[in-house]
């Protein structure tokens, strides 16, 4: 019997989300037996190429061929049954389930008469013994997964997709959560697979990781292939060249804000929670756009939230204009005149069932109550026109509810809303997340004219021309800790990534509990 | 103007009578229900029957009018019965007749009217705050909390009625000046009266519809129901906004069982019993969603009379007790199956 090289290939894969080129005409061969890096920034397509592969999207164009076979899947679990499974780079364990359900939830071994069929729970128990024999995992198939560590979990996750003996297995950040030693017994688990024939996917921002374990590596940009490299023929310098090599063309607009005086001094900000954000000090001055960078999970969002009062901290001072101030909620953060542009504008921007009208003003009904002590529903109207104007919110009227406007409609609507707070301190949490390119555009030449305006601005944000494109001055943040601070003069997108990477070596992190 | 046009703007008209027809679906089911009940049994639509209802109805307006905005905060109060029947009992308790054998504090001197009344109220409120509280700090779910103050009020209550000398017997002999706060009117010609009961109401539902359409406490309502993090996010004082509407709720629910108590000249500890449920029931059918920020007051009314107007019907109609039950049960569920498919549609 003759064996086709190649498990898997990708050919020429096109995914168009709203606005957004996603995929463009992406190719990929996958040999048996191999394992397959995937890099790229933040971004870059590596998720959403895993997520047509798997199932979860459906290409526009291009075609899979698993084992010379073309294929389509609609679902995962075609997917699964014809030999790919992935470990997903976000878990979605069932808590108060043991081990061993979790491990075969979908597929319980069975006994019983036609439409009588009950679980058989021991059958199901040998069977997790013996995966995890193979596998040498020391792990309690009756255990509650409440009583697991995150990296016992990860695990677990991982003997789960071992366990559908597939070709393929696509491992999204397996590491992400694995002390030293689990890292090196996966190795050795992706090094049998390798033995048995299996090829591996494996996604990662850890240089070192990649270098060690993969046998060749495929770099993305901005939804495309860049190229398809042996791993012996590269180094974390020339791998970082490939996946942030581009010009950066017109797409900011022009700025000239010259920064004043310091509006906010943010000194050794640290969580109660030892792996989030430690002992975090910048400033913030006038006029400035101060981009925030760093890979996803570096903490950047929880250090923003924590200092707006919605998180706690276990030590860490905030001085305003000089003065000390206590931030407690996010409240005590609107009467100091901050406001904060949240990442998840669905989850906990937008009141999806209001009014245009009632989103705009929900942070500010204070300024419209009249002398009667009620609200002057008309004069908030009237703010509300003018910022829809001001900010040309594409909308049938103001009365609409929220959730029937574009993203990038919401997203100004959320600006708008904070504008009448006449906050000093705006923090934008990826503020261009899920919005077309043109959109965009507005955003940021609102953001500069605010700036302009004296306003202090910290601008989260995972794409690097637009840290670069935007920012005065840029922090980087690593695993939770500060780990640049530059003027934007200086920052380049091999510095930042160096930066963004400087304490990520592999299996820093210490066992979670 | 061309046929097009025409076709136009009829298709424009018909759109928008189907959008106010969805809107106000629940007035129509309002109107239907008294216009073929009048016509089956003319004696439904006499003035004095209308009348009756109406002051049948109006306990339960203000009951439902506390409940509605703890539903359009996502939450749930199943106190509000229990907590009609404590109010009752302490507002009947010290207005009894002078000269009543068994009261329950006999050496009590008269008091002014407002007195009770206002003491079921505080008493309302302080369950109110407790529930309030319960629920915005130590963030037990909202069922949960009301389901254990809902028992321990109960057992409040009991134990306020039932002690020596008179024991566990109904709180009668009500005072004339209180019980005509609930049977008195204003004769206005021939049967067409204006019963204080009725016009008590109407204030209640006015300064409820400017509390949840004019103040901030009622935009933080909406905004709660719609999205609690991103109202937490937009820095709404989110824990005070709950307990206001707990503190409200209870208040009206001492209103309610001080008007309930006067209504029927006598109070015991079960007045009020599964009477949380009618409110919710009302509240439900008049629009308001159980997964929060959607309702409105005129919806919360309406809700109420449907449910009262069927009852009276039904009544009228000769239908035996336990098929009114039905009935209730069944315009119950479909009231919400309308409601729902309103909402899908949407997406």
């Amino acid at each position: 019997m003759t064996e086709i090289p190649n498990v898997l290939e990708l050919r020429g894969i096109t995914k168009r989300f709203p606005g957004v080129l996603a995929l463009d005409d992406v190719s990929l061969t996958i040999r048996r037996g191999s394992v397959h890096a995937l890099m790229g920034e933040n971004g870059a397509g590596k998720s959403t190429l895993m997520k047509c592969l798997f199932g979860i999207y459906r290409p526009d164009a291009g075609t899979i061929v698993l084992d010379g076979k073309p294929v389509e899947f609609s679902n995962s679990k075609q997917a699964i049954d014809s030999g790919i499974s992935m470990i997903h780079q976000e878990l979605h364990p069932i808590l108060h389930r043991s081990v061993m359900e979790n491990l075969w939830l979908g597929r319980y071994p069975t006994y019983g008469v036609g439409p009588l069929q009950f679980v058989d729970h021991k059958k199901m128990r040998l069977d997790t013994l013996q995966l995890f024999k193979e596998l040498q995992l020391e792990l309690d198939p009756d255990i509650w997964l409440t009583n697991l560590s995150v990296s016992k979990i990860q695990s677990l996750e991982i003997a789960k997709a071992v366990s559908y003996n597939s070709k393929v297995i696509i491992m999204d950040e397996p590491t992400s959560s694995l002390s030293e030693a689990e890292v090196a017994h996966l190795f050795r688990v992706i090094k049998k697979l390798k033995a048995d024939g299996v090829a591996v996917i494996y996604i990662s921002h850890k240089m070192e990781e990649i270098l060690q374990i993969a046998d060749e590596v495929t770099i993305m940009r901005d939804g495309r292939r860049v190229g398809t490299y042996p791993a012996h023929e590269l180094s974390t310098n020339s791998i970082i060249k490939l996946m942030v090599g581009r010009d950066l063309t017109n797409r900011f607009p022009q700025r000239s804000s010259v920064p004043g005086e310091v509006l906010m001094r943010v000194e050794n900000f640290s969580s109660p929670n030892p792996k989030s954000f430690q002992g975090v000090s910048f400033d913030l001055r006038r006029g400035e756009i101060l981009g925030v960078s760093g890979l996803v999970g570096a903490q950047r969002t929880e250090l923003m939230e924590a200092i707006f009062g919605i998180r706690p901290i276990d030590q860490g001072t905030i001085t305003l204009k000089g003065q000390r101030k206590k931030i407690n909620h996010p409240y005590d953060a609107k009467k100091n005149k901050m406001a904060l542009l949240t990442e998840e504008r669905r989850a906990t921007g937008i009141f999806p069932i209001l009014s245009v009208s009632d989103n705009t003003l929900i942070a500010r009904w204070e300024r419209y109550v009249n002398s009667l002590g009620v609200l002057d529903l008309k004069k908030g109207e009237e703010d509300v026109q003018t910022s829809i104007q001001s900010l040309r919110i594409k909308t049938p009227s103001s009365r609409t509810p929220i959730q029937d406007l574009s993203g990038g409609n919401q997203q100004k609507v959320v600006f708008s809303r904070w504008l009448m707070t006449e906050p000093d301190i705006l923090i934008l949490d990826e503020p261009t997340r899920g919005i077309d390119v043109g959109a965009k555009f507005e955003i940021y030449t609102l953001i500069i004219e605010l700036a302009k305006r004296g306003k202090g601005i910290i601008m989260i944000s995972s794409e690097l021309p637009e840290i670069l494109g935007m920012s005065d001055r840029v922090i980087v943040m690593c695993e939770g800790r500060l780990s640049g601070d530059i003027p934007g003069e200086e920052a380049t997108q091999e510095l930042i990534m160096q930066l963004s990477t400087k304490f990520a070596t592999m299996g820093d992190m210490n066992d979670a509990h | 103007m061309t046929p097009t046009n025409v076709k136009l703007q009829g298709r424009v008209l018909g759109k928008s009578f189907k959008t106010f027809a969805h809107k106000q679906a629940m007035l129509f089911v309002l109107a239907a229900l008294i216009l073929v009940t009048g016509f089956v049994q003319p004696s439904f639509l006499e003035v004095s029957n209308l009348i009756n209802v109406l002051m049948i109805s109006s306990v339960y307006v203000i009951l439902a009018l506390g409940e509605g905005p703890i539903l359009l905060t996502k939450g749930v109060d199943l106190s509000a019965g229990r907590v009609v029947g404590l109010t009752a009992c302490i507002a009947a308790s010290m207005l009894q007749r002078v000269d009543y054998a068994s009261k329950v504090f006999p050496d009590l001197p008269a008091m002014p009217l407002w007195a009770p009344i206002l003491f079921a109220i505080i008493a309302g409120i302080v369950i109110g705050l407790l529930n309030g509280a319960i629920v915005a700090y130590i963030k037990v779910p909202p069922f949960i909390t009301t389901l254990g103050t809902m028992v321990i009020v109960y057992g409040m209550t009991s134990l306020y009625v039932d002690r020596p000398p008179h024991g566990a017997t109904p709180i009668g002999g009500l005072r004339d000046d209180f019980t005509m706060i609930s049977n008195g009117a204003f004769d206005i010609s021939g049967d067409l009266r204006l019963p204080y009961i009725v016009l008590i109401a109407v204030v209640v539902t006015i300064v409820m519809w400017v509390m949840l359409n004019l103040t901030r406490t009622g935009k933080n309502i909406y905004a709660i129901g719609a999205n609690p993090e991103a109202a937490t996010v937009s820095g709404v004082n989110v824990s005070r906004t709950l307990i206001t509407v707990y503190v409200i709720a209870g208040a009206l629910y001492g209103l309610a069982g001080s008007l309930q108590a006067a209504r029927q000249g006598s109070a015991t500890n079960n007045l009020g019993f599964t009477w949380e449920l009618d409110a919710i029931a009302a509240c439900v059918i008049g629009g308001v969603s159980t997964s929060g920020g959607i309702g409105t007051i005129g919806g919360i009314v309406t809700g109420v009379l449907i449910l009262t107007f069927l009852n009276n019907a039904l009544i009228i109609l000769g239908v035996s007790v336990y098929w009114q039950q039905i009935f209730k049960g069944l315009i119950i569920i479909t009231a919400v199956a309308i409601d729902i498919r309103k909402h899908l549609k949407r997406r």
